[in-house]
């Protein structure tokens, strides 16, 4: 087990692109770390140069303390997942799992001593002696994750393992692969762009944006405190709703009405024109529904409702609002960097499952004042971060993961 | 597919089989007829007979049919394998590696495959006589590697591509080194390529006819179809075509059996499971 050091990190590829650009990370020994980003952001490129499948151009790349920049991957004792399982078809799962010890030249009986715990720890024991073309897709990602566990690697390195499963199997397998984690308290690199396992998996999350990292934090800082527009759309599903916004005194004139900043914010925001505010849909609500004692923390505003959606547990309403030109083309440029769809100037807005809002009508809508953030359309900066408040969200997921680490060896000093 | 489609299907199948098949059948009951029968007309034999092929395996014509016999398989068998093994490292480099000059490598093998032979064999004859390679194994061996490689480095090389390349890399990180991935993960996994393109080598070397004639004068190197030619009749007006029925159908037999033996192997996709299917 070893931390990881990345430092300065360059990509070039031949024709000059820089895929992965000056990027530094500092990943701590245990630690599950998240690479995510819309495709083409330089995730995947990163990890492979973490494992050695691709040259590093400049930077440092330091693994347990020792730079590895000119490593073979083999050198490394790195162990991999790759996207499509990458397992060997003419060998058995046993022999598949076994490969890399075989390579290490274990003696026999260790050898099967390894790959039975390992096997029993993904629940393959009856499947050892079949080939993995005979295999269901939760099943091989199951070896492939074998073959990842049965040596003592520096650290585990996943490169997208759930995007080939179907939605039920992959949730199953995201709490398997998080159990398993905890369980070893092994440093890991995730790559994905989905944002749930982003959110769920990691105890820090590295969000990328053309080869550039926008910011490192736990996934609650970066829900709460996004440092740019970009995390701030990226982070969240559905996505924050981003709202032109004039600044008047300590007041926001957006189309859903006057917000209302404390004078922290109103101070930060003073001084320019034009402002995008980002409200999540869940500091929305039906204002006939809100208490009375929170009522007076946020405004109340009416809208027409364009389209609703019941899941059983949550509702979602759309509300089509009027935008400036320059924001459209803002918030254009913005999704199409997200991956997202083009963003109609809609908000969408999630109230209680109870209420009896109906479609095409107009409704009252409360919306939470307190968590709102503005951002500067022309650089995309949050103007309300609080770095502090943020900072000290990430300190408190890092607290629960040392803790839990040192649960783990501790409870296996004592089985030992 | 509804009941007359089916049958209509049916039908051309056999009419096409009938079309392949009907030489071959043709050539099995010459053989099987006696010298007195050859001009009877008749497609059956009116009574079976083995004497041409006691005249090629024991009879007059075995000195001659026997060690071309041996010949031919020694030296397609050794060219073979010879064609296969540097074919596989060759096809390797293609797939897998980024060099200058790979264009250059493949438009050459294409274009020695497709270079008529007849333009190269006097040449080649005269080399090799004055170099002591005339009418020996190996002079035959260089020039059917010629024939085999193109065809061998073209086909495993497409095999080489389909395999992802992911297994490799992954041997590499479960601490391989490039030469260990590439014999316990991509050979094995490119087995039905190689064998595929093995047989279609050794079927290539097993036909040849000019080189065979051309490059050699004695039964120290004669491969079949060469010694076929050069049967005769008991005395002139005896013309030996049951015995070249009879040897055909001898040198017809591996080649049959080679296919049949093999064909799983050329048809099973090996890398299924490997990926997401």
């Amino acid at each position: 087990m070893a931390s990881i050091e990345i430092k300065n990190i360059v990509k070039q590829y031949g024709d000059g692109f820089p895929a992965v650009n000056d990027v530094s990370l500092d990943i701590a020994d245990g630690e599950f770390m998240i690479l995510v980003g819309p495709s083409g952001c330089g995730k995947s490129t990163l990890l492979r140069m973490i494992v050695g499948l691709e040259d590093i151009t400049s930077g440092d790349m330091i693994i347990g303390g020792k730079k590895v920049n000119d490593l073979a991957p083999r050198d490394r004792n790195l162990s991999m997942v790759f996207q499509n399982y990458a397992l060997y078809p003419h060998m058995t799962v046993f022999e598949n799992i076994a490969f890399p010890l075989r390579l290490a030249k274990m003696p026999d009986d260790e050898v099967r001593r390894r790959v039975t715990e390992a096997s029993d720890v993904l629940e393959l024991k009856d499947h050892l002696e079949r080939k993995p073309a005979n295999l269901s897709g939760g099943q091989r990602q199951r070896v492939a994750m074998g073959r990842a566990i049965v040596r003592q690697a520096e650290a585990f390195l996943f490169d997208e393992p759930l995007s080939n499963l179907d939605a039920k199997l992959r949730g199953q397998m995201r709490t398997e692969i998080s159990r398993l984690q905890r369980r070893l308290g092994i440093t890991t690199v995730y790559v994905t762009h989905d944002q749930t396992e982003a959110m769920t998996l990691g105890d820090r999350v590295c969000v990328l944006r053309k080869g550039k990292i926008q910011q490192v934090a736990s996934p609650r800082e970066l829900y709460e405190q996004p440092v740019n527009l970009f995390v701030a759309g990226f982070i969240g599903s559905p996505p924050m709703n981003f709202l032109p916004a004039t600044p008047k005194g300590d007041r926001l004139e957006t189309p859903f009405g006057e917000i209302v900043l404390d004078q922290k914010r109103a101070a930060a925001v003073a001084g320019h024109d034009l402002l995008l505010v980002g409200i999540r849909p869940e500091y929305f609500e039906d204002a006939s529904l809100v208490d009375e004692a929170k009522r007076p923390l946020g405004s109340v505003f009416t809208a027409r409702v364009d389209v609703t959606e019941w899941l059983g547990d949550s509702q979602f309403a759309y509300i089509p609002y009027e935008a400036p030109e320059s924001i459209q083309t803002h918030l254009r440029e913005l999704s199409r960097e997200l991956d997202a769809e083009e963003l109609r100037t809609q908000a969408i807005v999630s109230i209680d499952s109870t209420s009896r809002i109906r479609e095409g009508r107009e409704a009252q809508f409360w919306l939470d004042s307190r968590k709102v953030h503005v951002f500067d359309p022309e650089t995309g900066d949050n103007l309300t971060r609080d770095a502090e408040a943020g900072a000290e969200l990430t300190r408190m997921a890092t607290q629960d993961r040392v803790e839990q680490i040192e649960e783990v060896r501790a409870a296996s000093v004592g089985a030992a | 597919m509804s009941r007359r489609e089916k049958i209509w299907w049916w039908l051309g199948g056999a009419l096409i089989v009938v079309y392949c098949l009907f030489p071959i059948a043709w050539i099995v009951s010459l053989s099987l007829k006696a010298p007195s029968d050859l001009n009877t007309g008749g497609f059956l034999p009116s009574a079976l007979s083995w004497e041409n092929y006691d005249l090629i395996l024991s009879g007059g014509a075995s000195d001659l049919f026997l060690p071309a016999l041996r010949n031919s398989f020694g030296i397609c068998l050794i060219a073979t394998a010879i064609s296969c093994l540097l074919a596989m490292f060759a096809a390797y480099a293609i797939a897998r590696l980024d060099f200058p000059g790979k264009k250059v490598i493949l438009s050459t093998a294409l274009i020695v495959a497709i270079f008529p032979i007849i333009s190269i064999v006097t040449p080649l004859f005269n080399l090799w006589r004055n170099i002591g390679l005339y009418d020996t194994w190996p002079g035959l061996i260089i020039p059917y590697l010629s024939l085999t490689l193109p065809i061998s480095i073209w086909t495993m090389s497409a095999f080489f591509r389909e395999i992802p390349w992911e297994m490799e890399q992954a041997a590499q990180v479960d601490g391989a080194t490039t030469w260990q991935a590439f014999r316990k993960v991509i050979v094995p996994l490119a087995a039905p390529g190689v064998f595929t393109t093995a047989i279609i080598a050794f079927f290539i070397a097993w036909n040849d006819f000019l080189y065979g004639i051309s490059l050699t004068s004695t039964s120290a190197a004669r491969p079949v179809p060469a010694a076929i030619g050069l049967f005769s009749g008991e005395s002139q007006f005896v013309e030996p075509t049951g015995a070249i029925a009879a040897a055909a159908v001898v040198v017809t037999i591996p080649v049959i059996l080679l296919v049949l033996l093999f064909q799983r192997r050329i048809v099973a996709g090996l890398t299924n499971g490997a990926v997401k299917g």
